[in-house]
């Protein structure tokens, strides 16, 4: 999954030359509100860029299930399919 | 406000910091170019988000002021918990990104010409603008608000020195002082913010002058958090606060600056500190370009953000109508990176493909007591719709180290999403 995701990065910019970095899959954009971008910043909540890809899904699977308590993202993994977290995984597991 | 030269503060470190990037493969010619107009929350993001999507583009933010004051904890500045300038951000590090900040305000949109007319004279071209202009207060709404009420009455709607005022007036009030906050119909920005005042500012009075009392006259019969907020206030503020809501004489029908009176359908209430939230509309920029319906706000496209009514304008945040999305520093954050995306991929001849945003809205009801609403959102028949079985609030019987808990993770989300937006 992560390979071929990774291979349609590179061939999403080799075709949109332009675009600097793949544009986030739906619903990655909105997670930096709360997850800080830049290591810099002092928060309880993790950075998602660079994380293992599996751990974003699991986490997302167990606080959609209830399996793990969460404050806010037990309400927020509701609102994601299995594919779409797999693709925003994939994504933030693939940032530096 | 003075008049203003425009600033090209990007200019200077754009050098050193091309030096940095990794060569272009292209020259660095202008691209297709993009003005952003207003640096909060929304446009900020956007012009930033746009210049991470594609380096090639030319990116513009008009912005009139050197120092954004953020409206999220500004309630705490008003109960004296919390200091203004913790509040204050600038932009150089959003100069730094070689994104060209232009010192000026917009003053009129020229839809067929591409153009931005600027209070300094100066016309600045685009291939895609985006409206960013934030809410401007609905004069003449309220009977007896106008400009120079909000001496006696402050709004403290848009933060800075008004949110100071509203402090001073309150701290400047004897023990036993009635302080009146009136709340507006819907819609409006930051739809939790009444309450969390409400709380915070009983907590200021709780602890400083608890003689007094508060009352909140509302034009609603229910309101963001509703139950959350209510039970909280029985547990900390019994006696001390009181909602009246539209159906109980809530409904403020005028005000009499002078003696800081509100007039409802049942009678009047002279306070010693009045906070008036007015009703409110899309920034002026957005009614001069047009991109405003009947009701003050702008209608959009939920995958592109662009103006349902001109194209090549895209709207995001306070001024935008987002269907289910609350007028929220968060919603406007995550919004203005989905618009970036969406005009990126515009004006690289594709096709933007449909979003899934996120909000999530801190409260707090006291300094260790926060409450939080979330929601997931696609677009659904032309709106951005709740996505079904996604979001909602805290649990209502949650336990109080819960609560303080989410107190600990509001601040930290103010740290994150200033630090994303301008560090």
């Amino acid at each position: 999954m992560r390979r071929t995701v990774a291979a349609a990065m590179v061939l999403a910019s080799i075709a949109a030359a332009a675009i600097a970095s793949a544009e986030p899959p739906a619903g990655a954009a909105s997670c930096s509100g709360c997850h800080p971008a830049s290591s810099s910043v002092q928060s309880p909540v993790p950075r998602l860029a660079g994380m293992d890809q599996a751990a974003i899904v699991k986490a997302m699977q167990d606080f959609r299930s209830g399996a793990r308590p969460g404050t806010v993202m037990d309400r927020i993994a509701k609102g994601f399919t299995d594919p779409e977290i797999q693709a925003i995984a994939a994504w933030y597991a693939a940032q530096k | 406000m003075k008049t203003r030269r425009r600033d090209f503060l990007g200019l200077g470190l754009a050098a050193s910091a091309a030096a940095l990037l990794p060569a272009p493969l292209r020259a660095q010619g202008p691209g297709p170019r993009v003005v952003v107009v207003g640096g909060g929350f929304a446009g900020t993001t956007c012009a930033r988000a746009l210049r991470h999507a594609d380096p090639r583009l030319a990116v513009t933010l008009i912005e009139p002021n050197a120092t954004f004051t953020a409206c999220p904890f500004s309630n705490e500045v008003i109960a004296g918990l919390r200091e203004i300038a913790a509040q204050q951000f600038t932009y150089g590090h959003v100069a730094a990104d070689r994104i060209t900040i232009a010192r000026a305000s917009a003053m009129a949109v020229d839809a067929a010409a591409r153009s931005v007319a600027l209070s300094d004279g100066t016309r600045l071209a685009y291939d895609r603008l985006v409206l960013a202009p934030g809410i401007d207060i609905r004069w003449g709404a309220l009977a007896g608000y106008d400009e120079a009420a909000v001496q006696q009455m402050p709004h403290a709607w848009r933060a800075g020195d008004q949110t100071l005022l509203l402090r001073r007036q309150l701290e400047a009030m004897p023990d036993g002082g009635l302080v009146v906050i009136s709340a507006p119909a819907n819609p409006f920005r930051c739809p939790p913010g009444p309450y969390e005042r409400a709380s915070l500012i009983a907590h200021y009075l709780k602890t400083k002058k608890p003689k007094s009392k508060l009352i909140v006259l509302d034009a609603k019969d229910a309101f963001s958090k509703q139950r959350l907020f209510q039970a909280a206030w029985a547990e900390l503020y019994p006696g001390l606060l009181e909602w009246v809501p539209l159906s109980k004489g809530g409904n403020v029908t005028s005000v009499e600056p002078a003696t800081r009176t509100f007039v409802t359908d049942f009678g009047r209430h002279s306070a010693a500190v009045g906070n008036v939230i007015p009703p409110q509309k899309a920034g002026r920029i957005a009614e001069v370009a047009g991109v405003t319906d009947k009701s003050g706000w702008c209608p959009i496209d939920p995958v592109t953000f662009e103006s349902k009514l001109v194209p090549g304008i895209h709207v995001i945040g306070d001024a935008a109508i987002a269907g289910a999305m609350p007028k929220s520093a968060f919603a406007a954050n995550a919004q203005a990176k989905t618009c970036a995306a969406a005009v990126a991929t515009l004006l690289a001849g594709g096709t933007p493909a449909s979003p899934r945003l996120i909000n999530t809205c801190y409260s707090l009801v006291a300094p260790d007591y926060g409450i939080s609403v979330a929601g997931v959102y696609a677009p659904t028949n032309g709106q951005l719709a709740d996505v079904p079985g996604a979001g909602g609030v805290s649990p209502q019987d949650a336990p109080r180290p819960t609560r303080a808990a989410e107190a600990v993770l509001a601040a930290a989300w103010f740290r994150t999403i200033t630090g994303e937006v301008f560090g």
